[in-house]
């Protein structure tokens, strides 16, 4: 179990230490919540500003501001004594953004189980219904296919529910709501009722929380047409993803982790959304391409200070879009490394390794030198035993193993 | 703290009383035990929702302003601690009532179960009688000449409507069809007793809302011939009807699965407070489904104006309702729920119309769901891939499409008002039997939805895998043109 949180910590502080953070931009000083929304920007990952790019579905971020330049001297107000932003955990990120947007706009709601008055069983809803009211912060009696369904019926009336499953792996439950309506209702409806819901939870393996509340979902979800799928791995990507989520016409489900929630990173006082269908560049390489998602990023990072004392430069991208995967980026990575070593948390039967390697075979099979690598958990449910536990999820020495077999 | 000359158990429960009150004062909103619920029922009842500004617009039903900031449905202050305190006895509390979770219960020394059954059904409203005439008693609004005109008219066109598109299927015409036979006055009066606002989740079996908004005989042909001017492009089976300026959701084939999406879409009614309600409709079947009993919870928790309209026309496909449920059908079940419900005559139009009419108002202003229990009897097969006969008699089906059929009881009745002859009669078959023919022949003649339809609005873009996967059906059509159909246009 430590290991887990030294490699957390070690990646946070590793994070923040990479191009990322260094070439983000501050254009927009502290205004007034009316005034800043006519003023942000899609950051690209890596800070290249994007405009109508390829691998982009329809202008969903509004505004983009092509003149931007990094300026850190012009704006006085954001610039304080010490660095600038501000520091918070992971699950406040997601809060942060998720007030904003029913600041923004009213007919932003959240649906869930104890997410009103109780805040949230991971304290992501904490405050807002004390703040918007228990209407418009909804807990629900325990059912998920029918508050699945609530949020969809109220979706194609106009509002724009965040529908919370305590436990992704609850959702289960609403596998047909979620299937056959939220992601087929635009389009047998001939596009005259959209579902932009939001559906979050947390999922994957957590600490000995058992075998039906360590399941990741994002395997079974992945096949639906319809749906747009995205995962959070810090509180900068948590709060961009959420706010995106948010504002995207396509029902979305935003996949968090149960042990990522008390990541601490500093963000941004200036508001941004992140693009949905975009990954985040962690640290550019040479030798090989490292795609991972979720908690399995921090593990790759611990790998990967390894790797770099053996001599090895890894280029590790958080894939972030699950659903459809951000090929672009992934493309022109291994047109430049010629390796792949997938690193994912779910089961190699029919996870999201299987389909990506799927894609990447597909599309890139001229550039591979090597065939591709997936390193994911085994096809078991997830034992209690903590022991157990920590040997069905892939861990850093896994990786260190796979990346020296592919590159040899 | 007690007194000795109380028994043992009540000790206990007097000092449990008294702990959860120490643990009321001590601990704030955060004690599981002290959920805000609790404490409204306890207390007294909530206050009304506290509201910005009462600003919206409405265009078409689906743009509209929402309330900002705080909307809520009970209060939830911590002042219901310190009034609860006022409250508490500062004797013993009777030997007869104690305040559990959920309100105060009398006690009962006597080991009684509730039966499984009660000794007569729960009652079934009724205006009209077996021959459409009104009983004298009967509690029901007067309609209009041109009112009852229009509901009779209506029926009759859809029960011409589904014979003739019956028998289109039968032709091999069309793929498929399910008739409303036996429930034209359900479709009818129900839609006739709501307002064009108010939103309607049907089960499959309902077209008759949207004729009664409507929806042209040319509208239905082409949904099910599938052709390009249809609503939902193409894309779904013939009855799975939707249009969104007639505010009647598309129907999904899943069964009951528009049963929380009404609870939400009433939500988000509540949300603003306007004066119109939803409506959902299912079988008798649908009742038995996860989602019916939580949507049906829901609703009675969150107090949302819907109206749950239960078809329960004694058959789920080839199940009889005695294998469906062991209850006293499914009005009993609103009491379960905490919800308002009634059992009506199915067949009766103007009972349906009564009930609808008195159920919406009830909905809107006390922001209440309501359940209705329509007896009726599904005359016709389940769709075109059934044959009832199978299973149930002939003389059966016979029997209730004659005199218990709705149409033909309240054509008794509109014609003892003078409103309605033989000769409208068949002067109105006849043109609509017409009108239904051509509706289909031009129907047919029209191109099916482009091959671009097939991949638009799965996304509100669509995305690069997609319009990959589109490049490449085009490039196979093109290569073997012979091989696909030549109405599906590229």
């Amino acid at each position: 179990m430590a290991s887990i949180f030294q490699g957390v910590g070690a990646a946070t502080s590793l994070s923040s230490s990479t191009s990322i953070e260094t070439k983000k931009f501050h254009f927009c000083s502290r205004r007034s919540p009316s005034e800043r929304k006519a003023c942000f920007v899609v950051v690209r990952s890596g800070g290249v500003m994007v405009d109508g790019g390829l691998n982009r579905i329809g202008g969903r971020a509004e505004q983009l501001v092509t003149n931007a330049v990094a300026a850190k001297a012009d704006t006085p107000a954001a610039a304080t004594a010490s660095k600038p932003g501000h520091e918070l955990l992971l699950f406040e990120a997601l809060r942060e953004g998720l007030e904003e947007e029913m600041e923004r706009d009213a007919r932003v709601c959240v649906m869930g189980e104890d997410v009103g008055h109780y805040g949230g069983s991971y304290k992501v809803t904490r405050g807002l219904a004390q703040k918007y009211g228990d209407l418009r912060v909804l807990d629900t009696p325990i059912a998920e296919n029918s508050f699945t369904g609530m949020g969809i019926g109220a979706a194609m009336m106009g509002l724009r529910p965040i529908i919370e499953g305590m436990n992704m792996g609850f959702l289960l439950l609403a596998f047909n709501q979620i299937s056959n309506n939220c992601g087929m209702l635009h389009y047998t409806s001939g596009g005259q009722f959209k579902i932009p819901v939001v559906i979050r939870g947390p999922g994957g393996v957590g600490r000995q929380l058992g075998a039906e509340h360590s399941q990741r979902l994002e395997s079974y979800f992945q096949s639906i047409p319809g749906i747009q799928m995205v995962a959070c791995s810090t509180p900068y990507n948590a709060k961009g993803l959420m706010k995106a989520a948010i504002r995207s016409d396509n029902p979305v489900i935003l996949f968090e982790h149960v042990l990522l929630y008390n990541l601490k990173e500093r963000i941004p006082d200036e508001e941004y959304v992140l693009n949905l269908e975009e990954a985040e560049m962690v640290r550019p390489g040479e030798h090989v391409t490292i795609l991972t998602y979720s908690r399995m990023r921090y593990h790759v990072m611990q790998a990967a200070k390894t790797l770099v004392n053996k001599g090895y430069d890894p280029e590790v991208i958080d894939i972030r879009s699950l659903k459809p995967f951000d090929l672009y980026t992934i493309g022109n990575s291994i047109k430049k490394t010629h390796r792949v070593l997938i690193v994912e948390e779910c089961m190699r039967t029919g996870g999201i390794g299987a389909s990506l390697t799927a894609a990447i075979t597909e599309n890139f099979h001229d550039y591979l030198d090597a065939p591709i690598v997936c390193l994911s958990s085994q096809d078991v449910p997830t034992p209690y035993a903590g022991t157990l536990e920590e040997w069905t999820v892939v861990q850093p020495p896994q990786i260190v193993a796979a990346v020296e077999q592919l590159c040899r | 703290m007690a007194s000795s000359c109380l028994s043992k158990s009540k000790n206990f429960i007097y000092n449990l009383k008294f702990k959860l009150y120490l643990l009321n004062r001590t601990s704030a909103v955060t004690n599981p035990l002290f959920h805000p619920h609790l404490r409204h029922t306890i207390s007294s009842p909530s206050s009304s929702p506290v509201r910005k500004h009462a600003s919206y617009s409405r265009v078409n039903g689906f743009d509209r302003w929402f309330e900002p900031a705080f909307v809520g449905r009970r209060s939830h202050s911590t002042t219901s601690v310190s009034s609860d305190v006022s409250q508490l006895p500062v004797e013993p509390p009777s030997q007869q009532v104690l305040d559990f979770p959920g309100g105060k219960v009398k006690f009962t020394q006597k080991l009684i179960f509730t039966s499984n059954s009660t000794e007569e059904r729960v009652h079934c409203y009724r205006v009209l009688d077996d021959n459409g005439q009104p009983f004298t008693d009967a509690e029901s609004l007067e309609i209009s000449k041109e009112l009852a005109v229009k509901m009779y008219t209506n029926m009759v066109t859809l029960e011409l409507m589904d014979t003739i598109f019956y028998e289109s299927q039968r032709q091999g015409r069309i793929s498929f069809y399910a008739t409303t036979t036996g429930e034209e006055a359900i479709n009818i009066a129900s839609a006739a007793a709501l307002n064009d606002n108010d939103f309607v989740f049907p089960q499959y079996r309902e077209p008759g809302v949207l004729l009664w908004r409507g929806f042209s005989l040319q509208e239905f042909a082409n949904q099910l011939f599938g052709n390009k001017y249809e609503y939902g492009k193409g894309r779904q089976m013939p009855v799975h009807y939707g249009s969104r300026k007639h505010n009647y959701i598309t129907v999904a084939s899943t069964v009951a699965t528009q049963i929380p999406h009404a609870v939400g879409a009433a939500y988000s009614l509540k949300m603003e407070k306007q004066d119109s309600c939803v409506i959902t409709y299912f079988g008798d079947g649908g009742t038995s489904t996860a989602d019916f009993h939580a949507a049906m919870n829901f609703a009675a928790v969150m107090e949302v104006p819907v109206i749950f309209f239960c078809r329960n026309n004694g058959w789920a496909i080839s199940t009889p309702v005695h294998e469906q449920f062991r209850s006293d059908g499914v009005v009993v079940k609103g009491k379960a729920y905490g919800v308002p419900s009634i059992r009506i005559d199915g067949n009766d139009a103007l009972a349906i119309y009564n009930a609808v009419h008195e159920a919406r108002k009830m909905a809107i202003k006390e922001q209440t769901p309501v359940l209705i229990e329509a007896l009726t009897y599904r005359a016709g097969h389940h769709t075109t891939s059934d044959d009832s006969t199978r299973y149930r008699s002939i003389d059966e089906i016979e029997k209730w499409r004659g005199d218990q059929n709705p149409i033909k009881r309240f054509r008794k009745w509109i014609e003892s008002r003078g409103w309605w002859n033989a000769v409208a009669e068949s002067e109105y078959r006849g043109s609509v039997r017409k009108q239904v023919a051509q509706a289909i022949q031009v129907a047919e003649r029209i191109e099916k939805p482009p091959v671009a339809d097939m991949f638009s609005d799965v996304y509100d873009a669509p995305p690069r895998n997609l319009n990959e996967q589109e490049v490449f059906v085009r490039k196979t059509v093109k290569k073997h043109r012979q091989d696909y159909p030549s109405d599906v246009p590229l």
